[in-house]
Protein backbone atom coordinates (compact mmCIF):
# COMPACT_ATOMS: atom_id res chain seq x y z
CA UNK A 1 0.00 0.00 0.00
CA UNK A 2 2.49 2.42 1.06
CA UNK A 3 4.87 1.49 -2.12
CA UNK A 4 2.00 1.79 -4.31
CA UNK A 5 1.33 5.33 -2.84
CA UNK A 6 4.51 6.45 -3.20
CA UNK A 7 4.56 5.63 -6.68
CA UNK A 8 1.43 7.49 -7.69
CA UNK A 9 1.66 10.33 -5.53
CA UNK A 10 5.56 10.46 -5.02
CA UNK A 11 5.64 14.39 -4.24
CA UNK A 12 2.41 14.51 -1.57
CA UNK A 13 4.27 11.26 -0.15
CA UNK A 14 6.93 13.68 0.85
CA UNK A 15 4.95 16.66 2.38
CA UNK A 16 2.69 14.47 4.18
CA UNK A 17 3.19 16.26 7.30
CA UNK A 18 2.80 20.00 5.89
CA UNK A 19 -0.55 18.06 3.91
CA UNK A 20 -1.83 17.29 7.46
CA UNK A 21 -1.14 20.76 8.79
CA UNK A 22 -3.05 22.44 5.97
CA UNK A 23 -6.13 20.23 6.52
CA UNK A 24 -6.04 20.93 9.99
CA UNK A 25 -5.51 25.05 9.12
CA UNK A 26 -8.48 24.62 6.72
CA UNK A 27 -10.55 23.02 9.21
CA UNK A 28 -9.76 25.24 11.98
CA UNK A 29 -10.70 28.59 9.57
CA UNK A 30 -13.40 27.36 8.36
CA UNK A 31 -14.93 26.11 11.90
CA UNK A 32 -14.17 29.54 13.39
CA UNK A 33 -15.39 31.86 10.85
CA UNK A 34 -18.05 29.44 10.70
CA UNK A 35 -19.48 29.33 13.96
CA UNK A 36 -19.30 32.79 13.95
CA UNK A 37 -20.60 33.75 10.66
CA UNK A 38 -23.56 31.24 11.76
CA UNK A 39 -24.80 33.15 15.10
CA UNK A 40 -23.42 36.57 13.31
CA UNK A 41 -25.53 35.69 9.93
CA UNK A 42 -28.74 33.93 11.75
CA UNK A 43 -29.20 37.36 13.60
CA UNK A 44 -28.76 40.00 10.76
CA UNK A 45 -31.29 38.02 9.22
CA UNK A 46 -33.45 37.42 11.37
CA UNK A 47 -33.61 41.46 12.22
CA UNK A 48 -33.38 42.17 8.60
CA UNK A 49 -37.14 40.00 8.85
CA UNK A 50 -38.56 41.50 11.53
CA UNK A 51 -38.16 45.31 10.72
CA UNK A 52 -38.96 44.81 7.30
CA UNK A 53 -41.93 46.95 6.16
CA UNK A 54 -44.65 44.45 7.35
CA UNK A 55 -42.92 42.89 9.81
CA UNK A 56 -43.47 41.97 13.47
CA UNK A 57 -40.76 44.64 14.99
CA UNK A 58 -41.29 46.97 11.50
CA UNK A 59 -38.32 49.46 11.82
CA UNK A 60 -37.58 51.37 8.73
CA UNK A 61 -34.64 52.72 9.56
CA UNK A 62 -32.83 50.01 11.28
CA UNK A 63 -33.83 47.63 7.90
CA UNK A 64 -32.69 50.31 5.32
CA UNK A 65 -29.13 49.99 7.54
CA UNK A 66 -28.87 46.36 7.77
CA UNK A 67 -29.92 46.30 3.97
CA UNK A 68 -27.32 48.59 2.89
CA UNK A 69 -24.46 47.76 4.98
CA UNK A 70 -25.15 43.87 4.01
CA UNK A 71 -25.14 44.76 0.16
CA UNK A 72 -22.17 46.82 0.63
CA UNK A 73 -19.67 43.82 2.16
CA UNK A 74 -21.34 41.77 -0.63
CA UNK A 75 -20.06 43.69 -3.60
CA UNK A 76 -16.30 43.79 -2.17
CA UNK A 77 -14.57 40.42 -3.64
CA UNK A 78 -13.23 38.78 -1.62
CA UNK A 79 -9.11 39.06 -2.21
CA UNK A 80 -9.90 42.91 -1.71
CA UNK A 81 -11.89 42.09 1.64
CA UNK A 82 -8.70 39.99 2.76
CA UNK A 83 -6.20 43.04 2.74
CA UNK A 84 -8.60 45.51 3.38
CA UNK A 85 -9.94 44.51 6.82
CA UNK A 86 -6.08 44.19 7.84
CA UNK A 87 -6.26 46.91 10.68
CA UNK A 88 -9.56 45.66 12.07
CA UNK A 89 -8.23 42.16 12.17
CA UNK A 90 -5.25 43.31 13.83
CA UNK A 91 -7.69 45.15 16.45
CA UNK A 92 -9.42 42.45 16.88
CA UNK A 93 -7.42 39.31 16.79
CA UNK A 94 -4.04 40.80 17.52
CA UNK A 95 -2.60 40.02 13.81
CA UNK A 96 -3.74 40.32 10.55
CA UNK A 97 -1.95 37.38 9.22
CA UNK A 98 -1.51 33.89 9.55
CA UNK A 99 -5.13 31.42 10.60
CA UNK A 100 -6.11 33.75 13.60
CA UNK A 101 -5.44 36.88 10.71
CA UNK A 102 -8.06 35.11 8.32
CA UNK A 103 -11.08 34.83 10.29
CA UNK A 104 -11.88 38.22 10.34
CA UNK A 105 -12.15 38.57 6.80
CA UNK A 106 -13.57 35.14 6.64
CA UNK A 107 -16.55 36.18 9.16
CA UNK A 108 -16.79 39.54 6.86
CA UNK A 109 -16.91 37.59 3.43
CA UNK A 110 -19.39 34.96 4.99
CA UNK A 111 -21.66 36.96 6.92
CA UNK A 112 -23.59 39.01 4.52
CA UNK A 113 -23.79 35.84 2.02
CA UNK A 114 -25.24 34.15 4.77
CA UNK A 115 -27.44 36.53 6.12
CA UNK A 116 -29.02 36.49 3.04
CA UNK A 117 -29.85 32.60 2.68
CA UNK A 118 -31.09 33.31 6.49
CA UNK A 119 -33.36 36.02 5.12
CA UNK A 120 -34.84 34.40 2.15
CA UNK A 121 -35.18 30.74 4.01
CA UNK A 122 -37.37 33.00 6.91
CA UNK A 123 -39.34 34.41 4.34
CA UNK A 124 -40.28 31.22 2.77
CA UNK A 125 -42.66 31.24 5.91
CA UNK A 126 -46.30 31.98 5.40
CA UNK A 127 -46.84 35.07 6.70
CA UNK A 128 -50.29 33.58 7.57
CA UNK A 129 -48.39 31.45 10.39
CA UNK A 130 -47.43 34.92 11.91
CA UNK A 131 -50.87 36.18 11.72
CA UNK A 132 -51.83 33.11 13.54
CA UNK A 133 -49.00 33.55 16.09
CA UNK A 134 -49.57 36.89 16.88
CA UNK A 135 -53.23 36.45 17.11
CA UNK A 136 -52.74 33.50 20.05
CA UNK A 137 -51.12 36.39 21.56
CA UNK A 138 -47.44 35.17 21.23
CA UNK A 139 -44.61 37.73 21.81
CA UNK A 140 -41.87 38.92 18.95
CA UNK A 141 -39.25 36.65 20.73
CA UNK A 142 -41.71 33.73 21.03
CA UNK A 143 -42.04 34.18 17.63
CA UNK A 144 -38.79 34.85 16.20
CA UNK A 145 -38.13 31.41 18.31
CA UNK A 146 -41.14 29.54 18.31
CA UNK A 147 -42.54 30.14 14.78
CA UNK A 148 -39.52 32.04 12.54
CA UNK A 149 -36.98 29.52 13.90
CA UNK A 150 -38.53 26.49 14.28
CA UNK A 151 -40.17 26.21 11.04
CA UNK A 152 -37.30 27.42 8.87
CA UNK A 153 -34.74 24.94 10.09
CA UNK A 154 -34.75 22.68 6.56
CA UNK A 155 -34.04 26.09 4.82
CA UNK A 156 -31.57 27.29 7.27
CA UNK A 157 -29.88 24.04 7.15
CA UNK A 158 -30.10 24.33 3.14
CA UNK A 159 -28.45 27.90 3.58
CA UNK A 160 -26.03 26.87 5.68
CA UNK A 161 -24.58 23.88 3.41
CA UNK A 162 -24.13 26.73 0.92
CA UNK A 163 -22.55 29.09 2.93
CA UNK A 164 -20.23 26.28 4.33
CA UNK A 165 -19.11 24.76 0.92
CA UNK A 166 -18.63 28.61 -0.43
CA UNK A 167 -16.43 29.30 2.79
CA UNK A 168 -14.52 26.10 2.10
CA UNK A 169 -13.43 27.97 -1.35
CA UNK A 170 -12.94 31.37 0.48
CA UNK A 171 -10.43 29.72 2.86
CA UNK A 172 -8.38 28.47 -0.20
CA UNK A 173 -8.00 32.10 -0.56
CA UNK A 174 -6.76 32.69 2.93
CA UNK A 175 -3.08 31.87 1.94
CA UNK A 176 -2.43 35.30 0.56
CA UNK A 177 -2.17 36.69 4.37
CA UNK A 178 -0.08 33.10 5.38
CA UNK A 179 -3.30 30.96 6.58
CA UNK A 180 -1.84 28.23 5.04
CA UNK A 181 -4.94 25.58 4.76
CA UNK A 182 -5.25 23.63 1.88
CA UNK A 183 -5.91 25.97 -0.71
CA UNK A 184 -2.18 27.77 0.04
CA UNK A 185 -0.55 24.10 -0.49
CA UNK A 186 -2.22 23.25 -3.50
CA UNK A 187 -0.68 26.31 -5.08
CA UNK A 188 2.26 26.59 -3.32
CA UNK A 189 3.41 23.17 -4.17
CA UNK A 190 1.16 21.58 -7.22
CA UNK A 191 1.10 24.56 -8.75
CA UNK A 192 4.18 27.00 -8.34
CA UNK A 193 6.02 23.41 -8.37
CA UNK A 194 4.64 21.72 -10.92
CA UNK A 195 3.66 18.98 -8.36
CA UNK A 196 0.60 17.98 -9.91
CA UNK A 197 -0.04 14.62 -7.84
CA UNK A 198 -0.73 17.36 -4.79
CA UNK A 199 -3.04 19.22 -6.47
CA UNK A 200 -5.51 16.18 -7.54
CA UNK A 201 -5.35 14.84 -4.11
CA UNK A 202 -6.00 18.52 -2.65
CA UNK A 203 -8.93 18.42 -5.08
CA UNK A 204 -10.22 14.39 -3.86
CA UNK A 205 -10.09 15.97 -0.26
CA UNK A 206 -11.91 18.83 -1.02
CA UNK A 207 -14.48 17.03 -3.16
CA UNK A 208 -15.07 14.68 -0.47
CA UNK A 209 -15.65 17.37 1.95
CA UNK A 210 -17.93 18.82 0.11
CA UNK A 211 -19.82 16.00 -0.51
CA UNK A 212 -19.84 15.04 3.13
CA UNK A 213 -21.37 18.79 4.02
CA UNK A 214 -23.84 18.63 1.73
CA UNK A 215 -25.04 15.00 2.92
CA UNK A 216 -25.23 16.15 6.12
CA UNK A 217 -27.26 19.72 4.86
CA UNK A 218 -29.64 17.50 3.11
CA UNK A 219 -30.18 15.02 5.87
CA UNK A 220 -30.74 17.68 8.63
CA UNK A 221 -33.00 18.96 5.64
CA UNK A 222 -35.29 16.28 4.95
CA UNK A 223 -35.44 15.35 8.77
CA UNK A 224 -37.26 18.43 9.33
CA UNK A 225 -39.38 18.18 6.46
CA UNK A 226 -42.87 16.90 6.86
CA UNK B 1 -69.62 40.98 23.73
CA UNK B 2 -67.97 42.73 21.21
CA UNK B 3 -68.89 46.87 20.58
CA UNK B 4 -67.17 48.30 17.67
CA UNK B 5 -67.68 51.67 17.39
CA UNK B 6 -67.16 54.12 14.30
CA UNK B 7 -64.16 51.54 12.89
CA UNK B 8 -62.56 53.33 10.13
CA UNK B 9 -59.23 51.69 8.23
CA UNK B 10 -57.51 53.43 5.80
CA UNK B 11 -54.60 51.49 4.37
CA UNK B 12 -51.38 53.64 2.64
CA UNK B 13 -50.62 57.23 2.18
CA UNK B 14 -51.28 59.49 -0.60
CA UNK B 15 -53.75 59.15 -2.92
CA UNK B 16 -53.10 55.37 -3.60
CA UNK B 17 -54.73 54.84 -0.23
CA UNK B 18 -57.34 52.22 0.35
CA UNK B 19 -60.73 52.82 2.95
CA UNK B 20 -61.06 49.31 3.75
CA UNK B 21 -63.30 49.94 6.72
CA UNK B 22 -65.45 53.30 6.53
CA UNK B 23 -67.21 54.36 9.87
CA UNK B 24 -68.62 50.34 10.80
CA UNK B 25 -70.38 50.35 13.98
CA UNK B 26 -71.61 47.29 15.23
CA UNK B 27 -72.21 45.42 18.30
CA UNK B 28 -72.19 41.33 18.68
CA UNK B 29 -73.90 39.91 21.63
CA UNK B 30 -72.43 37.02 24.02
CA UNK B 31 -73.04 34.10 22.78
CA UNK B 32 -74.04 34.56 19.16
CA UNK B 33 -72.94 33.18 15.81
CA UNK B 34 -72.76 36.33 14.07
CA UNK B 35 -72.16 36.48 10.27
CA UNK B 36 -70.23 39.19 7.94
CA UNK B 37 -71.10 38.54 4.70
CA UNK B 38 -69.79 40.65 1.44
CA UNK B 39 -68.50 40.24 -1.68
CA UNK B 40 -64.40 39.84 -2.23
CA UNK B 41 -62.83 43.63 -1.06
CA UNK B 42 -66.25 44.37 0.78
CA UNK B 43 -63.77 44.48 4.02
CA UNK B 44 -64.74 42.02 5.96
CA UNK B 45 -61.10 40.45 6.54
CA UNK B 46 -60.14 43.94 7.46
CA UNK B 47 -62.87 44.65 10.09
CA UNK B 48 -62.52 41.04 11.60
CA UNK B 49 -58.92 41.37 12.13
CA UNK B 50 -59.68 44.91 13.61
CA UNK B 51 -61.60 42.97 16.29
CA UNK B 52 -58.14 41.39 17.45
CA UNK B 53 -55.84 44.18 16.19
CA UNK B 54 -54.07 42.14 14.32
CA UNK B 55 -54.88 45.33 11.58
CA UNK B 56 -55.39 48.69 14.26
CA UNK B 57 -58.46 50.88 12.63
CA UNK B 58 -57.24 53.96 11.83
CA UNK B 59 -60.60 55.50 13.90
CA UNK B 60 -62.89 54.30 15.94
CA UNK B 61 -62.53 51.93 19.38
CA UNK B 62 -62.88 48.39 19.83
CA UNK B 63 -64.38 46.89 23.03
CA UNK B 64 -64.34 43.00 23.88
CA UNK B 65 -65.64 41.57 26.70
CA UNK B 66 -65.77 45.17 28.31
CA UNK B 67 -61.92 45.84 27.68
CA UNK B 68 -61.51 48.36 25.48
CA UNK B 69 -58.42 46.66 23.21
CA UNK B 70 -57.58 50.13 21.38
CA UNK B 71 -56.35 51.56 24.50
CA UNK B 72 -53.96 48.27 25.70
CA UNK B 73 -50.17 48.44 25.93
CA UNK B 74 -48.78 45.79 23.83
CA UNK B 75 -48.73 42.93 26.64
CA UNK B 76 -52.07 43.61 27.75
CA UNK B 77 -53.18 43.27 24.31
CA UNK B 78 -51.12 39.78 23.81
CA UNK B 79 -53.10 38.81 27.68
CA UNK B 80 -56.55 40.39 25.63
CA UNK B 81 -55.83 38.26 22.23
CA UNK B 82 -55.19 35.04 24.26
CA UNK B 83 -58.72 35.26 24.77
CA UNK B 84 -59.93 35.64 21.11
CA UNK B 85 -59.29 32.82 19.02
CA UNK B 86 -59.08 32.99 15.26
CA UNK B 87 -59.17 30.49 12.73
CA UNK B 88 -58.30 31.40 8.90
CA UNK B 89 -59.32 30.00 5.33
CA UNK B 90 -55.63 28.15 5.01
CA UNK B 91 -55.45 27.33 8.66
CA UNK B 92 -52.14 28.57 9.32
CA UNK B 93 -51.20 25.73 11.46
CA UNK B 94 -47.36 25.11 11.77
CA UNK B 95 -45.78 22.54 9.28
CA UNK B 96 -42.83 21.82 11.77
CA UNK B 97 -45.37 20.59 14.67
CA UNK B 98 -47.45 17.81 14.63
CA UNK B 99 -51.21 18.16 15.18
CA UNK B 100 -50.32 17.79 19.15
CA UNK B 101 -47.65 20.51 19.19
CA UNK B 102 -49.88 22.64 17.07
CA UNK B 103 -52.45 22.95 19.60
CA UNK B 104 -50.06 22.82 22.46
CA UNK B 105 -48.37 26.00 21.15
CA UNK B 106 -50.46 28.73 22.44
CA UNK B 107 -50.42 26.69 26.40
CA UNK B 108 -46.52 27.35 26.24
CA UNK B 109 -46.25 30.08 28.99
CA UNK B 110 -49.97 29.45 30.44
CA UNK B 111 -48.51 28.36 34.09
CA UNK B 112 -49.62 25.10 33.04
CA UNK B 113 -47.34 21.80 33.64
CA UNK B 114 -46.16 19.68 31.09
CA UNK B 115 -48.67 17.18 32.46
CA UNK B 116 -51.72 19.47 32.41
CA UNK B 117 -51.06 20.96 28.62
CA UNK B 118 -51.04 17.17 27.92
CA UNK B 119 -54.28 16.72 29.07
CA UNK B 120 -55.88 19.75 27.98
CA UNK B 121 -54.36 19.75 24.33
CA UNK B 122 -55.97 15.87 24.25
CA UNK B 123 -59.40 16.88 25.66
CA UNK B 124 -59.28 19.60 22.80
CA UNK B 125 -58.42 17.26 20.32
CA UNK B 126 -61.52 15.16 21.29
CA UNK B 127 -63.95 18.19 21.26
CA UNK B 128 -63.11 18.40 17.69
CA UNK B 129 -62.99 15.06 17.32
CA UNK B 130 -59.37 14.82 15.97
CA UNK B 131 -57.90 12.89 18.75
CA UNK B 132 -56.76 10.05 16.59
CA UNK B 133 -54.58 12.14 14.70
CA UNK B 134 -52.78 13.63 17.28
CA UNK B 135 -49.12 12.42 16.16
CA UNK B 136 -49.38 13.29 12.59
CA UNK B 137 -48.37 16.19 10.99
CA UNK B 138 -50.24 18.84 9.27
CA UNK B 139 -49.40 17.94 5.92
CA UNK B 140 -50.85 14.33 6.49
CA UNK B 141 -54.41 16.00 6.62
CA UNK B 142 -57.38 17.27 4.98
CA UNK B 143 -58.37 20.51 4.66
CA UNK B 144 -61.17 19.51 6.90
CA UNK B 145 -59.10 17.75 9.58
CA UNK B 146 -56.97 20.74 9.66
CA UNK B 147 -59.31 23.26 10.09
CA UNK B 148 -60.38 20.91 13.30
CA UNK B 149 -57.08 20.99 14.72
CA UNK B 150 -57.05 25.10 13.70
CA UNK B 151 -60.17 25.26 15.55
CA UNK B 152 -58.77 22.78 18.87
CA UNK B 153 -55.64 25.41 18.81
CA UNK B 154 -57.91 28.35 18.77
CA UNK B 155 -59.60 27.42 22.09
CA UNK B 156 -56.70 26.14 23.52
CA UNK B 157 -56.75 29.25 25.92
CA UNK B 158 -60.38 29.27 27.16
CA UNK B 159 -61.57 31.92 24.71
CA UNK B 160 -64.74 33.64 24.93
CA UNK B 161 -64.73 34.75 21.63
CA UNK B 162 -63.96 32.95 18.33
CA UNK B 163 -63.28 35.03 14.97
CA UNK B 164 -63.71 33.14 11.75
CA UNK B 165 -62.43 34.40 8.51
CA UNK B 166 -63.60 32.16 5.63
CA UNK B 167 -62.50 28.96 7.47
CA UNK B 168 -65.00 27.03 4.89
CA UNK B 169 -64.25 28.58 1.87
CA UNK B 170 -61.20 25.95 0.94
CA UNK B 171 -63.39 23.15 2.06
CA UNK B 172 -65.98 21.24 -0.28
CA UNK B 173 -69.96 21.39 0.55
CA UNK B 174 -70.22 18.53 2.89
CA UNK B 175 -66.91 19.07 4.58
CA UNK B 176 -67.96 23.18 5.08
CA UNK B 177 -71.02 21.65 6.61
CA UNK B 178 -69.50 19.44 9.26
CA UNK B 179 -67.43 22.30 9.93
CA UNK B 180 -69.75 24.65 10.64
CA UNK B 181 -71.82 21.93 12.67
CA UNK B 182 -68.78 21.93 14.90
CA UNK B 183 -69.10 25.38 15.34
CA UNK B 184 -72.98 25.06 16.10
CA UNK B 185 -72.01 22.88 18.80
CA UNK B 186 -69.03 24.56 20.56
CA UNK B 187 -71.12 27.75 20.95
CA UNK B 188 -73.87 25.67 22.09
CA UNK B 189 -71.98 23.79 24.81
CA UNK B 190 -69.37 26.64 25.35
CA UNK B 191 -71.68 29.49 24.64
CA UNK B 192 -68.43 30.89 22.79
CA UNK B 193 -69.43 33.89 21.04
CA UNK B 194 -68.43 33.37 17.15
CA UNK B 195 -67.84 35.70 14.05
CA UNK B 196 -68.37 34.40 10.92
CA UNK B 197 -66.91 36.00 7.94
CA UNK B 198 -68.30 34.47 4.49
CA UNK B 199 -69.07 35.33 1.37
CA UNK B 200 -71.41 32.33 1.06
CA UNK B 201 -75.07 33.39 1.96
CA UNK B 202 -75.92 29.41 2.85
CA UNK B 203 -73.01 29.78 5.33
CA UNK B 204 -74.76 32.20 7.06
CA UNK B 205 -78.36 30.82 6.80
CA UNK B 206 -77.07 27.36 8.17
CA UNK B 207 -75.45 28.64 11.60
CA UNK B 208 -75.87 32.57 12.32
CA UNK B 209 -78.36 33.83 14.86
CA UNK B 210 -77.71 37.79 12.96
CA UNK B 211 -75.87 38.63 9.87
CA UNK B 212 -74.22 42.41 9.01
CA UNK B 213 -74.59 42.62 5.05
CA UNK B 214 -70.59 44.94 4.20
CA UNK B 215 -70.26 46.51 0.77
CA UNK B 216 -67.23 48.88 0.03
CA UNK B 217 -66.64 49.18 3.24
CA UNK B 218 -69.20 49.88 5.19
CA UNK B 219 -71.67 47.81 6.86
CA UNK B 220 -75.26 48.27 4.78
CA UNK B 221 -77.66 46.37 6.52
CA UNK B 222 -77.42 44.39 9.79
CA UNK B 223 -80.58 42.31 11.57
CA UNK B 224 -81.53 38.61 12.51
CA UNK B 225 -80.91 36.23 9.61
CA UNK B 226 -84.38 35.39 9.74
CA UNK B 227 -85.73 39.05 8.17
CA UNK B 228 -83.18 39.66 6.45
CA UNK B 229 -83.93 36.75 4.64
CA UNK B 230 -88.17 37.40 4.79
CA UNK B 231 -87.33 41.32 3.76
CA UNK B 232 -83.91 42.15 1.86
CA UNK B 233 -83.48 45.80 1.74
CA UNK B 234 -80.68 46.38 0.12
CA UNK B 235 -79.65 45.09 -3.54
CA UNK B 236 -76.31 43.33 -2.01
CA UNK B 237 -78.31 41.55 0.73
CA UNK B 238 -80.79 40.61 -2.44
CA UNK B 239 -77.97 39.59 -4.62
CA UNK B 240 -76.60 37.62 -1.45
CA UNK B 241 -80.01 35.60 -1.16
CA UNK B 242 -80.62 34.99 -4.59
CA UNK B 243 -77.74 32.86 -4.52
CA UNK B 244 -78.86 30.42 -2.06
CA UNK B 245 -82.49 30.73 -3.23
CA UNK B 246 -84.47 28.86 -6.11
CA UNK B 247 -87.48 31.05 -6.25
CA UNK B 248 -86.33 33.24 -8.66
CA UNK B 249 -86.12 30.03 -11.60
CA UNK B 250 -89.68 31.13 -12.13
CA UNK B 251 -88.09 33.86 -13.94
CA UNK B 252 -86.48 31.98 -16.19
CA UNK B 253 -89.53 29.51 -16.95
CA UNK B 254 -91.44 32.47 -17.96
CA UNK B 255 -88.87 34.00 -20.07
CA UNK B 256 -88.16 31.06 -21.97
CA UNK B 257 -91.64 29.94 -22.64
CA UNK B 258 -91.68 26.58 -20.38
CA UNK B 259 -94.79 24.32 -20.57
CA UNK B 260 -94.66 24.63 -17.15
CA UNK B 261 -95.28 28.32 -16.89
CA UNK B 262 -98.34 28.71 -19.88
CA UNK B 263 -101.34 30.26 -18.34
CA UNK B 264 -104.78 29.98 -19.29
CA UNK B 265 -106.83 33.17 -19.57
CA UNK B 266 -108.38 34.06 -16.24
CA UNK B 267 -105.35 32.00 -14.44
CA UNK B 268 -102.35 33.52 -13.05
CA UNK B 269 -98.81 32.68 -10.97
CA UNK B 270 -97.96 34.24 -7.81
CA UNK B 271 -95.01 33.75 -5.62
CA UNK B 272 -96.39 32.91 -2.02
CA UNK B 273 -93.22 33.20 0.55
CA UNK B 274 -92.74 33.89 4.11
CA UNK B 275 -92.40 37.28 5.53
CA UNK B 276 -92.46 35.94 9.10
CA UNK B 277 -91.65 33.21 11.57
CA UNK B 278 -94.69 32.26 13.10
CA UNK B 279 -96.84 31.10 10.04
CA UNK B 280 -97.67 27.26 10.14
CA UNK B 281 -101.18 26.82 9.22
CA UNK B 282 -101.81 24.98 6.15
CA UNK B 283 -102.21 27.81 3.90
CA UNK B 284 -102.39 26.70 -0.06
CA UNK B 285 -104.85 23.66 1.18
CA UNK B 286 -107.29 26.54 3.78
CA UNK B 287 -107.13 28.71 0.40
CA UNK B 288 -108.21 26.19 -1.97
CA UNK B 289 -111.00 25.08 0.44
CA UNK B 290 -111.97 28.38 1.02
CA UNK B 291 -112.30 30.40 -1.86
CA UNK B 292 -113.00 27.10 -3.77
CA UNK B 293 -110.05 27.43 -5.92
CA UNK B 294 -107.27 25.53 -7.84
CA UNK B 295 -104.10 26.10 -6.65
CA UNK B 296 -101.27 24.29 -9.30
CA UNK B 297 -97.72 24.35 -7.76
CA UNK B 298 -95.10 24.63 -9.96
CA UNK B 299 -91.93 25.46 -7.85
CA UNK B 300 -91.05 25.45 -4.11
CA UNK B 301 -88.03 26.37 -2.42
CA UNK B 302 -88.43 25.96 1.55
CA UNK B 303 -85.71 25.70 3.78
CA UNK B 304 -85.05 26.09 7.67
CA UNK B 305 -83.68 29.00 8.91
CA UNK B 306 -83.33 29.79 12.48
CA UNK B 307 -85.73 27.03 13.16
CA UNK B 308 -88.24 28.58 11.10
CA UNK B 309 -88.99 27.90 7.91
CA UNK B 310 -88.30 29.93 4.72
CA UNK B 311 -88.61 30.91 0.97
CA UNK B 312 -91.86 30.06 -0.40
CA UNK B 313 -93.98 28.48 -3.40
CA UNK B 314 -95.00 29.65 -6.96
CA UNK B 315 -98.12 28.30 -7.91
CA UNK B 316 -100.75 28.93 -11.08
CA UNK B 317 -104.12 29.89 -9.32
CA UNK B 318 -107.08 29.06 -11.38
CA UNK B 319 -111.09 30.06 -10.49
CA UNK B 320 -113.51 32.90 -9.97
CA UNK B 321 -111.71 36.07 -9.99
CA UNK B 322 -113.68 37.58 -7.10
CA UNK B 323 -112.58 34.55 -4.92
CA UNK B 324 -108.98 34.79 -6.56
CA UNK B 325 -109.07 38.83 -5.25
CA UNK B 326 -110.49 37.68 -1.51
CA UNK B 327 -107.85 34.95 -1.87
CA UNK B 328 -105.19 37.17 -1.99
CA UNK B 329 -106.40 39.40 0.63
CA UNK B 330 -106.66 36.82 3.30
CA UNK B 331 -102.90 35.37 2.80
CA UNK B 332 -101.31 38.66 3.19
CA UNK B 333 -103.68 38.99 6.17
CA UNK B 334 -102.06 36.14 7.23
CA UNK B 335 -98.57 37.44 6.55
CA UNK B 336 -97.59 35.52 3.24
CA UNK B 337 -95.82 37.86 0.75
CA UNK B 338 -97.93 37.62 -1.91
CA UNK B 339 -96.67 38.30 -5.65
CA UNK B 340 -98.00 38.30 -8.73
CA UNK B 341 -95.25 37.13 -11.59
CA UNK B 342 -97.96 37.02 -14.51
CA UNK B 343 -101.53 37.37 -15.06
CA UNK B 344 -104.14 36.43 -17.48
CA UNK B 345 -107.23 37.58 -16.63
CA UNK B 346 -108.85 39.96 -18.52
CA UNK B 347 -108.88 43.12 -17.20
CA UNK B 348 -112.87 44.21 -16.59
N1 LIG C 1 -52.57 45.31 3.98
C1 LIG C 1 -53.25 45.96 3.05
N2 LIG C 1 -52.71 46.98 2.35
C2 LIG C 1 -53.39 47.66 1.42
N3 LIG C 1 -54.66 47.40 1.09
C3 LIG C 1 -55.28 46.40 1.72
C4 LIG C 1 -54.62 45.62 2.73
N4 LIG C 1 -55.48 44.69 3.19
C5 LIG C 1 -56.63 44.87 2.49
N5 LIG C 1 -56.51 45.90 1.62
C6 LIG C 1 -57.58 46.39 0.72
O1 LIG C 1 -58.73 46.62 1.50
C7 LIG C 1 -59.89 46.22 0.80
C8 LIG C 1 -60.68 45.24 1.63
O2 LIG C 1 -59.94 44.06 1.77
P1 LIG C 1 -60.42 42.83 2.64
O3 LIG C 1 -59.35 41.80 2.60
O4 LIG C 1 -60.86 43.31 3.97
O5 LIG C 1 -61.68 42.33 1.82
P2 LIG C 1 -62.57 41.04 2.04
O6 LIG C 1 -63.96 41.51 2.14
O7 LIG C 1 -62.04 40.22 3.15
O8 LIG C 1 -62.38 40.28 0.67
P3 LIG C 1 -62.20 38.73 0.37
O9 LIG C 1 -63.57 38.13 0.35
O10 LIG C 1 -61.58 38.72 -0.99
O11 LIG C 1 -61.31 38.15 1.42
C9 LIG C 1 -59.43 45.67 -0.53
O12 LIG C 1 -59.60 46.68 -1.49
C10 LIG C 1 -57.96 45.39 -0.30
O13 LIG C 1 -57.25 45.56 -1.49
MG1 LIG D 1 -61.08 38.29 3.29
Amino acid sequence: MQEFLNNIIPNLMGKLPTFYQSIMDTLIMAGWSGAISFVLGLVLGLAIIVTKPGGILQNNVLFQVLDKIINFFRSIPFIILLTGVMPLSRLIMGTAIGVEGAIVPLVFGTVPFFSRQIESALAEIDHGLIEAALSMGSSPLEIIFRVYLKESIAGIARGTTITAISLLGLTAMAGVVGAGGLGDFAIRYGHDRNMTDVTYVTIIVLVLTVSAIQLLGNYVAKKNTH
Amino acid sequence: MIELTNISKTFGPGPGQVEAVKDVTLSIEKGKIFGIIGFSGAGKSTLVRCINLLESPTKGTVVVDRQELTSLSSKELRAARKRIGMIFQHFNLMRSRTVFGNVAYPLHGSGLSKKDIAKKVRSLLRLVDIAEKEKAYPSQLSGGQKQRVAIARALANDPKVLLCDEATSALDPQTTNAILHLLKRLNEQMGITVVVITHEMAVVKEICDRVAVMEKGQVVEEGEVFSIFANPCQPVTKDFIRTTSNLQKIDELLKYNSPVAQLKPGELIVKLFYVQKNVSEPLISTVSRKFDLDLNIIFSDIEIVQNAPIGGTVAIISGEQRQIEKAMEYLIEKNVGVEVIADARVSE
